[in-house]
């Protein structure tokens, strides 16, 4: 029965309340246990420094210090990040072109966002961009999670092992996927060498990135093999989230195993799967560096993703103006779909 | 009664099933890993060997490849490599038994070290920034404060490409495309989103009352936020600032779309790396070794705070 204890308070200090990075409007229930709920409120007393401490405090006004502390980042963000979207909005009503700077510029209107939603390469590309980003999730989904429930069984050097795994993620996509071209090559390379080895097909006809069919799903094996430790990271913080004594109020209960990981595992570690496809959602949406570099888009365009079209609009046809429509209208989408989510990941942590 | 090893402790999962798991996940972390040993290996490999049918995994170590990386090429006569005095050095040699002579440093130190100056310059100034704001809105009642941070938030959503078009006409109306300062600003920005979420976390767990306590004996606000919560923040600090670095190093869609010579960073130049007939696959992997093993090293010394800063301290262990 110590053992027991023993081992479930080491958990328990593992897993601390998570605390999701969303804006917290009154109404809303954002905690996931009720224990952080307190905490909040401690913390929302401990917020106000004393009158006492106040009135002793000599030097700047807090005030004055909050906003000079804060002031610079907010800046920069305003300088880099909100002038130029604002600019690209500005741009996207006008037929503006970046290689012809003198040229006279003229406003549009609406023109630019009625030719970019009614251009059938842009929807081709929004196909592929949904295609890459449903099976790089479902994917990196299912491995990452059937992961992290297997290192939870704690087995020996289950730390090392997972800090091998984790090595892909940290590394650079365009840097790594620029040599899987070379991995995937049907004579030389290790991939078709390695495919033909184990289902007898001759390596000349793994085409990996030549084949109309097989090109998105080359694009596909990387993103998995590079971001399935990232999911599988977030899992494994949820199973460690779980606390014992639900496993052993089951195990009195005589609940099968399979109904124990369908009933207290897969729910409560929910939230944090679902975190972990809102990251990777948003991140493979904006995909460009690994895919430019493995295929740049080809064979044909099958591979073209949204970032790269967008990319092709603004750099190489110098469309400036229809090009920042289109980006205004990803940037719109991207922003819609993930407060949509969050909404939904807010009330499965409710429950 | 001891449960350790009794067969229905339900915390302690049994033997058999540890050992199952632990199998499965060895080889999964062995497959993942052959991609990395194929570079490595590549990249000691002569051209013949690399892109010999099949794939050669015993060969003759090279050092072609790291001497193609460094060096530019010129074919000459094999009578003129004759008349040339005894090579020096090991490249030397290697380089004239394929008929040629070293011409001079390849761009790839330079490109090197502008990913360093880039990846260092933005990382500093990104948390810098970024702790001076955490700790603002860690302790003191901003208005709107969490609009303010999930603004800062949202910034990471953009499309890099959406964001680089405006940058690049901005830029060049600023004199500033194609410079490690543009650069460096550019991915200062992007990272101070990353930094202020992770410092906000760490900071909220330094206790106030040691602030307080400071400000009680004499010190001023600034006085306790440099000698109380700097000191205690150093291992938050130390993890944001390799986050950020990271991101800086391996950033490509910017470095390709706004630098193209004096600026450039070593991702989008490693990919231009090309020999005779093709893509030189020895030096690409000598120089991809050369870019990862600093990753490597840093996610290793990360490992604990990996979680946290993946996702922007959504979730702490």
């Amino acid at each position: 029965m110590r053992a027991i204890l023993r081992i479930a308070a080491r958990i328990g200090r593992r897993a601390g309340p998570p605390n999701f990075p969303y804006p917290k409007r009154p109404g809303e229930n954002l905690t996931i246990s009720p224990s952080s709920i307190v905490e909040k409120a401690a913390d929302a007393t401990a917020r106000a420094t004393p009158v006492s401490v106040a009135r002793r405090v000599r030097g700047l006004s807090d005030r004055a210090i909050a906003w000079l502390f804060i002031a610079p980042a907010i800046t920069l963000l305003l300088a880099i990040n909100i002038f130029p979207l604002l600019w690209a909005v500005y741009l996207s009503f006008t037929n503006y072109r970046a290689n012809r700077p003198n040229a006279p510029v003229q406003g549009v209107g609406l023109g630019n966002y009625q030719r970019v939603l009614n251009d059938p390469d842009i929807w081709q590309a929004m196909q592929t961009t949904a295609h890459f980003v449903f099976w790089t999730i479902v994917l990196q989904t299912v491995i990452g999670f059937t992961l992290a429930y297997l290192i939870d069984r704690k087995f020996r050097g289950h730390a090392f092992w997972t800090t091998i795994i984790l090595i892909p993620m940290m590394l650079s996509p365009a840097v790594v996927g620029n040599f899987w071209r070379f991995l995937y090559e049907p004579q030389i390379g290790l991939f078709a060498y390695a495919v033909s080895m184990v289902s007898g097909i001759p390596t000349s006809d793994i085409q990996m990135l030549g084949n109309v069919s097989l090109a998105p799903w080359a694009i596909i094996i990387v993103d998995t093999w590079m971001w399935t430790p990232y999911v599988m990271l977030i899992c494994l913080a949820g199973l460690r989230s779980i606390p014992d004594y639900i496993y052993e109020a089951a195990e009195v209960d005589r609940a099968s195993p399979w109904r124990q990981f369908w009933s207290i595992t897969v729910p409560m570690a929910l939230p944090f799967i679902m975190l972990a496809v809102l990251f990777r959602g948003i991140e493979n949406f904006k995909m460009f560096d690994m895919v430019t570099l493995l295929t740049g888009g080809g064979p044909g365009s099958v591979t073209e993703v949204a970032s790269i079209t967008l990319k092709r609009a603004a750099f190489e046809s110098w469309a400036t103006g229809r090009a920042s429509a289109f980006a205004i209208i990803l940037f719109v989408a991207v922003f819609g779909l993930a407060n949509i989510y969050v909404k939904a990941l807010n009330k499965v942590k409710q429950r | 009664m001891s449960a350790a090893n009794s067969a229905h402790s339900v915390v302690e999962p049994s033997l058999s099933s540890k050992r199952i798991a632990g199998t499965i996940v060895v080889i999964y972390a062995l497959i993942t890993l052959i991609p990395l040993v194929w570079i490595f290996l590549t990249s000691i490999k002569s051209p013949p060997d690399s892109i010999s049918y099949p794939p050669k995994i015993v060969f003759t170590p090279s050092l072609e490849g790291y001497c193609n990386l460094f060096t530019t090429r010129t074919r000459q006569t094999p009578d003129y490599i004759a008349s040339l005095p005894a090579p020096v050095g090991a490249c030397d040699e290697v380089t004239r038994r394929r008929n040629m002579v070293i011409a001079g440093p390849s761009n790839f130190v330079p490109r090197f070290v502008n990913s360093l100056v880039i990846a260092f310059g933005s990382t500093f100034l990104a948390v810098f920034l970024g702790t001076l704001a955490a700790y603002g809105f860690s302790r003191f009642k901003v208005p709107l404060a969490d609009d303010l941070l999930f603004f800062i938030l949202s910034t990471r959503m953009m499309p890099p490409i959406a964001v680089a078009i405006p940058i690049y006409l901005m830029y060049r109306e600023l004199g500033l495309s194609d410079t490690a300062l543009g650069m460096i600003l550019l991915y200062t920005a992007v990272n101070v989103s990353l930094a202020v979420w992770l410092l906000k976390g760490f900071i909220d767990e330094i206790p106030r009352e040691y602030e307080e306590a400071a400000m009680i004996d004499g010190y001023t606000r600034l006085q306790a936020f440099r000698k109380v919560v700097l000191p205690q923040a150093t291992t938050g600090i130390a993890a944001t600032a390799i986050f950020c670095l990271i991101f800086a190093w391996n950033e490509y869609a910017f470095a390709a779309l706004l630098t193209s010579g004096e600026a450039q960073t070593a991702p989008p130049f490693i990919p231009t790396i090309i020999g005779e007939g093709g893509q030189d696959w020895p030096a690409v992997a000598a120089g991809t070794t050369i870019f990862l093993i600093p990753i490597l090293v840093f996610t290793i010394l990360l490992r604990k705070q990996l979680l946290r800063g993946i996702t922007f301290g959504a979730v702490r262990k």
